[in-house]
Parts: structure tokens; C-alpha cells; sequence
């Protein structure tokens, strides 16, 4: 088995409020192979997003949060690096792709512009024709045909899908080992949803990019995913590879998850309302166990 | 060919801004319409009689007399108001009582002082108060986002003639490192050309002269742009503060850019609409309270001009000046507004008209 690409070990995270210290991550861990596509699943709230943005090193630069724990991404503990040396991983070895499409590119530059300091991170040196015909290029990889409209128009003047399909271009644009991936789509309606997803799929395979695929939606976890955790309050409750786990979902919580998910093409995950003692049992690990 | 889209694109995009410019253009005549026919009528209101008044307590009852029929001030105000209308779009203001020239070249004489020192508070106002609330929005909570904030209320808590008067006192009289008075040194000759000092003295190539209108400038005009500035960095603070919450700040800090371009850049531009529609208002709002910081630095403006002539009852005068300050109040208006439409995308690329 090679090296994790990243490798979370015992993570916690506090907040530090007017009432004093709230823990919000209590010892998680969670590791991605080169390539491979994890899911990470849990209700609102459960910490899924503050460990995306503590790989992405950006809660490490908030006063109030207190972080403590390895995050290892490439080898490289990333508590140990400079927050320049940090600093200099995102965008370019990792790059992150959020919910709502539209409210994330940034509504007063044209696209080409906005590709053009993506490209910039990795090549400072790019010139703006240069970057435009990259990004053409890019964007022809993601079923973009009209590429130059696209360049030259604002996100407003675009679909959702086509934002979409423009974030996910410039996500893999600098052809990162880890991509994170936060609900995209999430603000999408579902066929085009289904269909970015399909086409991010392709081409993190294509590219081999380990993912972080954080989602609310089972049933695209099932079709996207090669392993999934999940999470509940901050802990960890149950990991494995994604058919066993389906296959067979041990801890109450995952169960709970799946009862109130009929159809496992649509819809998200709606707020478990009886919160069970039982949701409190340890990590059932799948992997843990020998193969009989 | 690659090219040859965008071309297309940017053609098409210029007709909303055409079409708001001549809607702006049309509401702008109208108003001036009405102005000038409020201040007719205003001016013809107030008591005293201008043709006793221009020709002194010696005048016989004849020469007031003809002085009033050739006034046309025998007649209805309608009539008066047919003629003067006539005169206006022959470029003709009338004589002023005050000065005995014609009304034009007396604002040709005295506006560009004033135009000057507006605009050069203007640019004070864009180059101090978009910086400082960028820099307030960046470092929110930090030390030197109180300080400017502290700054930026003490510059919007005092009219502008007060803080004319504090500077003065400061920086001119017991500190003396700028003139108290005057837009030149007087040894130094200008031709003018434009009218404008700072550009006068460049045509000229004489840098010593150019030097020395803006060190005389500096004062008043900074007086005259301190509330400028502070509500200026207030507003932008506040909508940067707004654009930090906002997902594309978030999507900018995950691809790493630098927390300074995206300050610069990424929070800025988004916020600068409502900014730059203020600072047109405080643009607009600064010919009236030239008026009072020409007074205290004796600045050789419009205003002297216009408190003159309201005090002599020059009617060609007053109508004259308030004609000149509310055409060039609509024209920096539509000016702010063309440069908001263009700046905006979305009013830019609208596809139907508003
Ligand atoms: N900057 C912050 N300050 C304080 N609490 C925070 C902050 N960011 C997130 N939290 C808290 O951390 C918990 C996990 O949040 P998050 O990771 O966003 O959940 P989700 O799994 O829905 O993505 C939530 O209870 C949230 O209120
Ligand atoms: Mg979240």
C-alpha cells in the first residue's frame, strides 16, 4: 500500500466563544490513497466542512480555532509547515470546489479573468492570452463547447450547470493531488447535478486526483465513492468501503442515515430527529476486520 | 477569428449604457427647466428693485424708468421669462449689474477656480477615502481599522467650513506650511488657457508655478474633502465587510491568493458601486459648500461671485450662477452614473432596457 495523500490522525477542533472553549472535532482521523475518491457524510453541522478548510489550511489562520492533531497531506505534517509553506499548497496541490456555483465565482470579473489567477497560482508567470487558451482548453475537457463565450461572460450571464462545470475546470486546472469537494452541486437541480458529478468523476479518474467528496446525497456517495466515512457530532462512527458499508451498515447512526433516504437518487439528508443514545457507539471499522 | 466573439459581444453591450445616457440626458433638461424657472421666480420675489439698486440713490425716476424697460422689468414675469429663455439658448446670460460684463464671462472667469478646487477634492476624496476603507475592511477589528474609523467619523462629524477654519488655523497660521490665502503666489504671472491652474502652469512648463498652485490648493481642498473621505472609507468598509461573508471571498482564499489582492481585488470591486455613488453625491454636494470654504481661504470662485451678486440683487447674476452650479451638478451626476453603469456588469450586459 503506498503513502496516504492525506492522512488525518486524531484531529480535534475547538472554538474559542464568549463561553469558553467548544470542542467541535473530538479526535477524528481519515485517510485518502493517490486517486482515491472518499466520501465523508454526515447531518448539518456534524464538522464535515471545518475539516475541509483545516486540509485546506485556512481555519489554522483564525484566532478562535484551536487545532490540535496530525494532518499529514503528502507526508508533510501540515501543523509543522509556515503558514506560507501552507499557503503555497492551496490552488495548486490542492484545490477545493464548493456548493453554489453561481455565488462562488466571483460576480464582477469575466471568467477568463478569474481563470487567469487560478493559472497564475501555478505558473505566475502565465500570460493572459496563454491562460485564455488553457482555460479553453480546460474547459473543452469539461463538455464545454462554446468555450470563448464562456470565457468572456460573467457568472450571471451562465447557467448553474455551466458555473458548475467552469468551477470544476478551474478546480483541476493546475492538476492537483487532492481535491475537496463540499456539497458541490448541492444548489443545483438534480439531473445537472447528476451530471457535473458524472463528468467530476471522469476526470478526477482520468487525472487520477485523490478526492475528499463531502455530500449530504447517499446515493451520489454510492455512485462516486471508493471508501466513505461518517460523521456524527464530531466523531467518527463507521468507514469502509463503500459497498460493505451499504451492504451492511453496522453503527445505528449509518443505519438511521440510510432509513431516512428511500430513494437513493435524490433529496439529501433531512435532520434525523430522535438523536439515539445508541448513535454515541465506537467506529465500526470495515477494513478493521479480517476478510473471512 | 479566436477574437472575433468578444468583439461582438463588447458592441452589443455598449447600447445600454448609450440608452442610459440619453434617458439621463432628457430628465437632466427637464430639471434644468425647472430650476431655472423656480429661480426666476425666486429671484423676481425678493423684495428691492434691481434697477434702483444698480443705479444708485442718485438715479432721476426717467432712468430707472428706462433702465426697467430695457430690463424688460415693466413686464410679466411670464414675458420676462420668454425672453430670458430666448437669450439662454443664444448662449446669452444678460449683463450683470455687479460687474457690467456679460454674465458669462463672468462665470467663464470665476467657475474654473471653483471646478478646480472641486475636483481636486474629488480626487482626494477617491485616493484617501477608497484606500483607507479597503485597509479598515482587511484589518477588521484590528488597531488600524479603529484608528481609520476613528478618522473617518471625525472627518463626516464637521461641516466642511469648520474643518476650513481648523486647518487654517493649524497648518497656515501657528504651523505655517501652507498659504492662508489665494490660489497663487502673487509673483508668479499665468497665463490662462484653460482657466485651471495646475493645468495652466503645466501648459506653461513652468513646474515652479504648478508647484506653487498646489501647495495653495491643498488646504482648502482637503477641507472641503475630509467628510468626502470619511464617509467614503465608511461606506466601503462597510460593503467589503458585507463582501468578506460572501462564498467567492471563501472559493479566492482556497486557491490561495493573497489576503492583499483579494482585499484589493476580489472584496473591492464588488463593493465599489455603492462607494463610487456616494462619493458622486459628496462630488455634487461639494459645490455648495465651496461656497463657505472659498470665503475663508479668499479663493477667487464662483462663490465670492455668487454672494455678490445676491447681495446687490444682480438678477441676471443670480439666475446665471444658479443656472452654471445645477447644470454642472447634473453633469457630474450623469457622469457618476454613466461610470457605475460601466464599472457594473450587470447593468453593462443587461439585455433589456431599464
Ligand atoms: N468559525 C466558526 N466559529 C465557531 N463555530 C464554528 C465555526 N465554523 C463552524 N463552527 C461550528 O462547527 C460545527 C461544524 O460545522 P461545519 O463543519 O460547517 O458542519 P457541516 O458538517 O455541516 O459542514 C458547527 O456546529 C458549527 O456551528
Ligand atoms: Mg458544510
Amino acid at each position: 500500500m503506498s503513502a496516504p495523500m492525506l492522512d488525518i490522525r486524531d484531529l480535534h477542533l475547538s472554538f474559542k466563544g464568549h463561553t469558553g472553549l467548544t470542542e467541535v472535532l473530538h479526535g477524528i482521523s481519515l485517510h485518502i490513497q493517490p486517486g482515491e475518491r472518499v466520501a465523508l457524510v454526515g447531518e448539518s453541522g456534524s464538522g464535515k466542512s471545518v475539516t475541509a478548510r483545516i486540509v485546506l489550511g485556512l481555519l489554522q489562520d483564525l484566532p478562535s480555532a484551536r487545532i490540535t492533531g496530525q494532518v499529514l497531506f503528502d507526508g508533510r505534517d501540515l501543523e509543522l509547515m509556515s503558514s506560507r509553506a501552507r499557503h503555497a499548497l492551496r490552488g495548486t496541490a490542492m484545490s477545493m470546489i464548493f456548493q453554489d456555483p453561481t455565488s462562488s465565482l466571483n460576480p464582477v470579473f469575466r471568467i477568463a479573468d478569474q481563470f487567469h489567477d487560478v493559472l497564475r497560482r501555478a505558473d505566475p508567470s502565465v500570460a493572459k492570452a496563454a491562460a485564455h487558451d488553457r482555460a479553453a482548453a480546460i474547459l473543452a475537457e469539461v463538455s464545454i463547447r462554446d468555450a470563448q463565450r464562456v470565457l468572456n461572460a460573467y457568472p450571471f450571464q451562465l447557467s448553474g450547470g455551466m458555473n458548475q462545470r467552469v468551477m470544476i475546470a478551474m478546480a483541476l486546472a493546475n492538476e492537483p493531488a487532492l481535491l475537496i469537494a463540499d456539497e458541490p452541486g448541492t444548489a443545483l437541480d438534480v439531473t445537472v447535478q447528476a451530471q457535473t458529478l458524472q463528468l467530476m468523476r471522469r476526470l478526477v479518474e482520468d487525472h487520477h486526483t485523490a478526492v475528499l467528496f463531502i455530500s449530504h446525497n447517499l446515493g451520489v456517495v454510492r455512485e462516486f465513492a471508493d471508501r466513505l466515512y461518517v460523521i456524527y457530532k464530531g466523531r467518527m462512527v463507521e468507514q469502509g468501503p463503500t459497498d460493505a458499508v451499504f451492504a451492511d451498515p453496522r453503527h445505528p447512526y449509518t443505519r438511521a442515515l440510510m432509513a431516512a433516504v428511500p430513494h437513493l437518487t435524490g433529496g439529501g439528508i433531512p435532520e434525523i430527529a430522535e438523536a439515539s443514545p445508541d448513535f454515541a457507539a465506537p467506529l465500526v471499522d470495515h477494513e478493521a476486520e479480517a476478510p473471512s | 477569428m479566436v477574437a472575433q466573439p468578444a468583439i461582438v459581444q463588447r458592441r452589443d453591450a455598449m447600447t445600454p449604457v448609450l440608452r442610459l445616457l440619453a434617458k439621463r440626458l432628457a430628465t437632466s433638461l427637464i430639471v434644468l427647466v425647472g430650476v431655472s424657472m423656480l429661480i426666476f421666480a425666486i429671484a423676481r420675489i425678493i423684495p428691492g428693485d434691481p434697477a434702483r439698486i444698480a443705479l444708485g440713490p442718485n438715479a432721476t425716476a426717467e432712468q430707472i424708468a428706462a433702465l426697467r424697460a430695457q430690463l424688460h422689468l415693466d413686464q410679466s414675469v411670464f414675458v420676462q421669462y420668454g425672453y430670458f429663455v430666448a437669450d439662454v439658448l443664444r448662449g446669452d446670460l444678460g449683463i450683470s449689474l455687479y460687474t457690467n460684463r456679460p454674465v458669462t464671462t463672468d462665470i467663464a472667469q470665476f467657475l474654473p477656480a471653483t471646478l478646480e478646487l472641486i475636483l481636486v477634492a474629488g480626487a482626494m476624496m477617491i485616493a484617501f477615502g477608497l484606500p483607507l476603507g479597503i485597509w479598515s475592511a482587511r484589518y477588521k477589528g484590528k488597531w488600524a481599522d479603529n484608528l481609520i474609523r476613528l478618522i473617518s467619523l471625525l472627518g463626516v462629524s464637521a461641516p466642511s467650513f469648520v474643518w476650513a477654519v481648523i486647518l487654517m488655523l493649524l497648518f497656515a497660521f501657528y504651523l505655517p506650511l501652507f498659504p492662508i490665502a489665494g490660489r497663487i503666489s502673487d509673483d508668479i504671472v499665468v497665463t490662462p488657457v484653460t482657466g485651471f491652474l495646475m493645468i495652466d502652469t503645466l501648459v506653461a512648463g513652468n513646474l515652479r508655478a504648478f508647484a506653487d498652485a498646489a501647495w495653495h490648493i491643498a488646504l482648502p481642498a482637503f477641507a472641503l474633502a475630509l467628510s468626502g473621505i470619511g464617509q467614503a472609507a465608511r461606506l466601503t468598509r462597510a460593503n467589503m465587510v458585507e463582501t468578506y461573508e460572501r462564498p467567492y471571498i471563501e472559493m479566492a482564499r482556497s486557491y490561495g491568493f493573497s489576503e492583499r489582492r483579494i482585499a484589493n481585488r476580489y472584496a473591492f470591486k464588488p463593493s465599489l458601486i455603492p462607494s463610487l455613488t456616494i462619493i458622486g453625491l459628496d462630488f455634487a454636494a461639494m459645490l455648495g459648500n465651496a461656497f463657505l470654504v472659498e470665503a475663508i481661504f479668499a479663493w477667487p470662485g464662483l462663490s465670492r461671485y455668487g454672494v455678490e451678486v445676491i447681495l446687490r440683487k444682480d438678477l441676471n447674476g443670480i439666475v446665471g450662477t444658479v443656472l452654471i452650479i445645477s447644470a454642472t451638478f447634473l453633469i457630474v451626476n450623469i457622469i457618476v452614473d454613466l461610470l457605475i453603469a460601466f464599472l457594473n456588469p450587470r447593468i453593462r450586459h443587461s439585455q433589456r432596457a431599464s
